[in-house]
């Protein structure tokens, strides 16, 4: 095949699907037929380039130049004038990030996506171009002792990016023995606003097999699964032809690579329950049963998927682990901060005005996030608060734009940090509308097992209606905190233990908000 | 439905997947009582558990549902944006509430948690198709759209 002089690279994600991707990569492929230049440039489907909300986006290499919105009807002006003349189409680029020197993308350091939006998801000899399976092949080749690899992992600081951050290699090392063990990759992307996990899925989904096999390999273990959001029928599609891929290549199976370590991964589809989120009930879900959680102790590294001895990782913490295991645990702490090393990836939403996926170091602030990536508050306005991590995350004003977002920061952050999901609001957005949000939320997912939880997150959203509504008693702000207090300490799983954050959080920055609200009932929007 | 079970291996392990499967398979997208009972004898469990875990996801209904489904994120992204009114907007086209289906069978209405298109809140899906930056023109579209690709199948 002739070397291609330039590359043309397609986003197909699911928001750019909605918006026709299909239709113009076909337009695309056959203006360039057109033109000539069909061996010239090369058609690149790829995950995602880290841009949201912008309908169908190219970006032309080797010159970097990012279009957005693009329609069928643009595509000939496109070939004609960019790829033939060399002459950028200005009224569909995006900026202003390609002509500043410290564009979007650029400033971002990036392990975790490094592949996505640069390689086509569905060609393994794409990934493997760009180093997919390298760690493990260096791993099968030294014949390396399995303990050192969890002491590598384990001093490359990674801590879990699902949510709380436990250490990943410490989760490793507790591990316990036996002759069959698994590896589960939680994949069930839950928190509202966050869908990193998707679109790792979507974008590079050898990385996340790799890194399962690598800590199959340190623990022992010759299966995983990876349970994804029933709701993510791309990724599921992706990552099962990614499977298969692999299957084929002798990377996945009894033999990886010809060797004695056998490994192969299954997906495993939700059908629709945040609480399966919590890794004890998506062991149940695996099962076949209802998401019910267990009562922990013994935690799954002891008594886990039918019994056996199970890591439970997200997926942004095992697409950290191949580079880690490749290029050493020295070179991951060259990223963030020292209690929590590499990057974080978010998804930043809301009142921004160029919301979509980043992935920066850890320790980096909210407000460089904010403005450098995410461009700003919209329409000119101000900045008012931020839900960051979901609805069991933490509401923020503009004290919290300068601390450092890493697991060691504020205890709201640290718990929160991992789900990614950053919602911007503007001045004009009510936090006790959000909050009422979020409280529905809960008692719409409670999966009613312990009765803390299921008769509690009723309870909340019973007394925020009462505050909304105008009908609110001063009293019923410290019942928020109290029914709230009482559910962190008697539910069962990290569910009805998640209410507090985001009750003592908004509190604690916008109670003349609702008290507002109760003193004068007219207050009530809507 | 008999070549649909032999696909899977007679475990609970895959039941949620068959439930899935068998849903998908059924015109008015719900779990027939029949099909409940050949899932059952599939994975050789009693009826009530395929049941208890049926009932337990949000994804699987019970009862009937309309040809197409449509669903709206809730969540607070895409409530920020104004989903709320949205809502309002499908239950007063489609003359149903939240939960039922329309009286020619043709639409459900179901609310549904974050479906992770976040970027281009706020979102819903019809059946398989989603559907964002909504606006009250683009919803009824949508709805539009469906209606005349049903009146010429």
């Amino acid at each position: 095949m002739p070397r291609a002089r330039g590359h043309v690279l397609i986003a197909v994600n699911d928001e750019a699907l909605l918006a026709g991707a299909r239709d113009v990569a076909a337009a695309l492929a056959e203006r360039l037929a057109d033109a000539g230049l069909a061996e010239e440039f090369r058609v690149i489907e790829t995950g995602d380039v880290g841009i949201a909300g912008r309908g169908v986006v190219l970006v032309i290499y080797p010159d970097g130049v990012r279009y957005g919105r693009v329609a069928v009807a643009d595509v000939a002006e496109i070939v004609s004038e960019h790829l033939l003349k060399g002459r950028p189409v200005e009224r569909l680029r995006l900026g202003p990030a390609p002509t500043r020197p410290t564009g979007l993308v650029r400033r971002q350091a990036r392990i975790v996506l490094e592949n996505c939006g640069r390689i086509d998801p569905e060609s393994l000899d794409e990934a493997i171009a760009s180093g997919a399976y390298e760690a493990i092949a260096k791993l099968l080749e030294t014949q390396a002792q399995p303990a050192d690899v969890v002491a590598e992992v384990k001093r490359s600081g990674l801590r879990g990016r699902g949510g709380a951050g436990f250490p990943t290699g410490l989760k490793w090392s507790f591990t316990g023995p036996g002759d069959v063990k698994y590896i589960v990759c939680n994949a069930d992307e839950g928190e509202p606003g966050t869908f990193k996990d998707r679109l790792i899925l979507e974008g590079d989904p050898h990385r996340l097999l790799e890194g399962m096999m690598i800590a199959g390999y340190a623990v022992g273990a010759s299966k995983g699964y990876v349970y994804v959001r029933g709701e993510y029928g791309l990724s599921i599609r992706r990552l099962q032809q990614a499977i298969d891929a692999a299957r084929g290549a002798g990377l996945l199976g009894e033999h990886v690579l010809e060797s004695p370590f056998a490994f192969d991964v299954e997906i495993k589809q939700g059908a629709g329950a945040y609480v399966c989120g919590e890794e004890t009930s998506l062991i149940e879900s695996i099962e076949g049963k209802r998401g019910y959680p267990r009562i922990k102790p013994p935690y799954p590294g002891a008594v886990g998927l039918w019994g056996r001895p199970t890591v439970v990782n997200n997926v942004e913490t095992l697409a950290n682990v191949p580079p880690i295991v490749l290029r050493g645990a020295a070179w991951f702490r060259g990223f963030g901060t020292e209690g929590s090393p590499g990057t974080k990836v978010y998804t930043i939403l809301g009142h921004v005005r160029n919301p979509g996926l980043i992935e920066v170091e850890m320790g980096t602030p909210l407000r460089t996030i904010l403005e450098e990536y995410g461009g700003g508050v919209r329409d000119g306005k101000r900045f008012k608060a931020a839900l960051l991590g979901g609805a069991a995350g933490a509401i923020v004003g503009e004290a919290g734009l300068d601390v450092p977002m890493d697991f060691d920061g504020p205890k709201e952050f640290a718990a929160v940090l991992g789900s990614g999901a950053i919602l911007v609001l503007d001045e004009d957005a009510s936090i006790v509308e959000l909050l009422h949000s979020i409280l529905r939320f809960f008692r719409h997912e409670s999966c009613g097992q312990c009765a803390p939880c299921r008769g509690g997150t009723a309870a909340l959203v019973e007394i925020s209606e009462r505050i909304r509504s105008g009908s609110g008693t001063p009293s019923d702000l410290e019942r928020l905190v109290s029914v709230a207090a009482a559910m962190q300490g008697a539910s069962l799983c990290p569910l009805g233990q998640s209410p507090i954050l985001p009750i003592r959080t908004a509190l604690g920055v916008f109670r003349e908000e609702f008290s507002a609200r109760i003193a004068s009932p007219s207050a009530a929007v809507r | 439905m008999k070549e649909l079970l032999g696909k899977y291996p007679a475990s609970k392990e895959y039941l949620l997947d068959i439930l899935h499967e068998v849903q998908n398979a059924e015109p008015r997208h719900y779990l027939t009582r029949d099909a409940l009972c050949a899932v059952a004898h599939h994975v050789n469990v009693p009826l009530s558990e395929v049941v208890s875990t049926a009932t337990f996801y949000s994804m699987y209904s019970l009862a009937p549902r309309g040809r197409h489904i449509v669903r709206i994120c809730e969540s607070p992204p895409c409530q920020l944006v104004g989903a709320d009114t949205l809502v309002d907007l499908l239950c007063a086209e489609l003359g149903v509430a939240v939960g039922q289906t329309t009286e020619d069978g043709a639409f459900t209405l179901e609310t549904t948690s974050c479906l992770g298109v976040c970027g281009v809140a706020p979102a819903m899906m019809i059946d398989e198709e989603l559907y964002g930056n909504l606006t009250k023109e683009k919803i009824l579209g949508a709805l539009a759209d469906v209606r005349r690709r049903d009146a010429a199948s």
